[in-house]
């Protein structure tokens, strides 16, 4: 059974992370935040508004940020530290490994700015390497929520959960579908649609964009399964395991390198419990660039188009096996395929 | 060829008082003679930081400065987190020392499965160890966490101390912790500086000069004290001032600067950068320990 959704608007991810934490402040009163320069940028702004004592400014010390937030949590506080991803990811890397997870202590990071979809900020601001980096950190929990209102709900799930835990969100308003009564829970894939010819497995925006590919999908009689990964750690194996086993065939998008990510995540999954063809759609191995968030989309490869034309692929794999050499990063073109599938390759 | 002799760890320990300074030489003969113990059976480890430093943690720990229950550690109680976490072996000797766990554990320090980590694991929960420290530059800022923690939101009054060595001021945010002590007004903190000018590459101030380390440390907020880390006296009088500060709440966080020789109390490892990350060999082990005041026998030859 799936999980109904419909379109309500658009609004970035960002806000629910926001809102979240001012939810989660006014239940919990050693919940504090960490500013690092750019509290308007990743919202935190609104729990300084609102919780003016609980706020501190770091200034823009990732480093130092990180490790501070290890100390408030081992003097019992819940302490929330957000900047964009590429700072309180990667610029901290070590911090992470051993002052918070190492430590085990109860940090929580809230990455922003992620993908491609950060638009005119360019390449240095765009990430697009955190999640191949957090997933391997022993008790990391990792959420990439896949609109603003999953955002919100994620944000309030890993405040009250004890732990290490990172989240991940966005600078660009995208479609917003869920509603109150979605359910959301740490370490469960959703299935937003059903379909046993394929599997879309997405997180974050591209959830949106592999349900627009499935409605594609549908009108040449493909059903796609589609399955969003708001959990990239603790993974969800038995909906990818299972979605393999009746599918067959499977595609995974994600606004990151196409290598190490979510898609890795299920490669590792499906190679060990039932390997099936897997393409990948996400960032082909380079950075990215200045421009609006809808053109970097399409640029970039991260538009329904290119899963819809990866699905094509996948079910061709499955169908006949081998075909050729092809990389991780090769993934078709959509006006090379749509016209007909079994020129795909 | 050097031969191996059976080691004892004393069972005595110590209580935690305000003392004549006189009176922690013999603390701190007894943590030297435990870290030369301890790091001659694990046969790897860091030897020079930790000698070089006993007569802080002497002071520190059993000088009535740091405030704990060695019974029951985990309730109330300051807060020590050694930044410069491959200095264990002191660490080890003097939480041992003050009775929080069984002295003859020290003899498992790096060895599988033990509590004394080759850098301190929280994993491992030995008493004391509040965090996991070894990349260098982090526990500084840890630290400040937890006078943050304390300063500025639940105002029990407990005091935070750290112990960066010196060449660990080379990492970068070590100075952003800094500049975060004194932004806060963090008087509740006390940042102790191994300044032994040692490192594993040669000296300090060859390999990447820190200095002026009094000039940084008050440029940056700090109430700073320099002080031969080897004597008892100075060491007092700058734990005493670090107690006014934070009673008074002078807004300012403190910086002690011991000037310590690495090594020392071994007079052939004293100031010499080699003894930085290498442990005794036995035959170095039994020397240093006479020369600390415990006599091993000398070898049979037949």
């Amino acid at each position: 059974m799936s999980i109904p959704f419909q379109l309500r608007g658009s609004k970035p991810t960002r806000q629910g992370f926001g809102e979240g934490l001012v939810v989660l402040g006014e239940r919990y009163d050693n919940v504090v935040v960490l500013g690092g320069d750019i509290t308007g940028s990743v919202m935190t702004s609104l729990f300084k508004e609102r919780f003016p004592d609980r706020f501190f400014s770091i200034g823009v010390a990732e480093q130092n940020a990180t490790t501070i937030a290890a100390g408030l949590a081992l003097s019992g506080k819940i302490p929330f530290f957000a900047s964009y991803g590429a700072f309180c990811a990667l610029r901290n890397a070590d911090q992470l490994r051993i002052s918070v997870c190492y430590n085990e202590v109860n940090v929580k990071i809230g990455g922003g700015h992620a993908g491609i979809s950060v638009g005119p900020d360019g390449a240095t601001h765009q990430v697009l390497e955190e999640i191949a980096y957090l997933r391997t950190l022993p008790h990391m929990t990792l959420l990439v929520p896949c609109d603003y209102l999953e955002a919100k709900k994620a944000t309030i799930a890993m405040g009250e959960m004890v732990g290490p835990a990172y989240i991940r969100f966005g600078r660009a308003a995208i479609p917003f579908f869920t509603s109150d009564d979605t359910p959301f829970q740490i370490g469960k894939a959703q299935v937003f649609r059903d379909g046993t010819d394929v599997a879309l497995i997405a997180c974050g925006a591209m959830v949106w964009e592999a349900l627009l590919a499935a409605d594609k999908l549908s009108q040449r009689g493909i059903q796609a399964r589609v399955i969003n990964v708001s959990t990239i750690k603790p993974f969800d194996v038995e909906t990818v395991v299972d979605a393999a086993r009746e599918c067959g065939a499977i595609v995974t998008a994600e606004e990151h390198q196409v290598h190490a990510g979510l898609g890795g995540a299920v490669a590792e999954v499906v190679a060990k419990n039932y390997p099936v063809p897997i393409e990948f759609v996400g960032v082909k191995d380079s950075f990215g660039g200045s421009g609006e968030p809808e053109e970097l989309m399409e640029k970039f490869g991260l538009t329904w188009k290119e899963i819809y034309a990866a699905a094509l692929v996948a079910i061709e794999r499955r169908d006949r096996g081998f075909i050729s050499y092809r990389m991780v990063k090769d993934v078709p073109r959509y006006d090379d395929v749509h016209a007909n599938a079994h020129s795909a390759l | 060829m050097s031969a191996e002799f059976p080691v004892v760890f004393e069972m005595r320990t110590f209580d935690n008082r305000r003392r004549q300074p006189d009176e922690f030489a013999e603390i701190a003969r007894m943590i030297r003679r435990d870290i030369i113990k301890s790091l001659v059976l694990a046969g790897s480890g860091h030897s020079g930081g930790p000698l070089g430093s006993a007569d802080i943690f002497a002071v520190l720990y059993f000088g009535g400065y740091m405030r704990y229950n060695p019974q029951d550690w985990w309730t109330p109680r300051d807060r020590f987190v050694l930044s410069a976490g491959h200095m264990c072996p002191v660490l080890y000797a003097t939480l041992a020392n003050t009775g929080a766990f069984p002295k003859e554990e020290l003899g498992t320090l790096r060895k599988y499965n033990s509590r004394l980590q080759g850098h301190p694991g929280r994993d491992m929960g030995l008493p004391g160890v509040e965090t996991s420290t070894g990349s260098l530059g982090q526990g500084i800022s840890i630290a400040v966490g937890m006078a943050m923690a304390d300063k500025l939101l639940d105002r029990n009054g407990y005091r935070v101390f750290t112990l960066t060595g010196d060449g660990e001021l080379q990492e970068g945010s070590v100075w952003e912790a800094a500049m975060a002590a004194s932004n806060f007004k963090l008087d509740n903190f006390c940042w102790i500086i191994d300044n032994n000018d040692c490192q594993i590459d040669g000296r300090v101030h060859d390999v990447m000069s820190i200095y002026p380390l009094e000039d940084k440390c008050r440029a940056f907020g700090f109430d700073v004290v320099t002080v031969d880390g080897h004597n008892y006296h100075e060491l007092c009088s700058a734990f005493d001032r670090f107690v006014t500060n934070s009673q008074q709440e002078c807004g300012k966080p403190t910086a002690i600067i011991a000037k310590t020789l690495m090594g020392k109390g071994v007079s052939f490892m004293e100031d010499r950068y080699e003894w930085h990350g290498k442990p005794p060999t036995w035959e170095q082990a039994r020397l240093a320990l006479r020369e600390l005041g415990e006599d091993i026998p000398e070898p049979v030859t037949v």
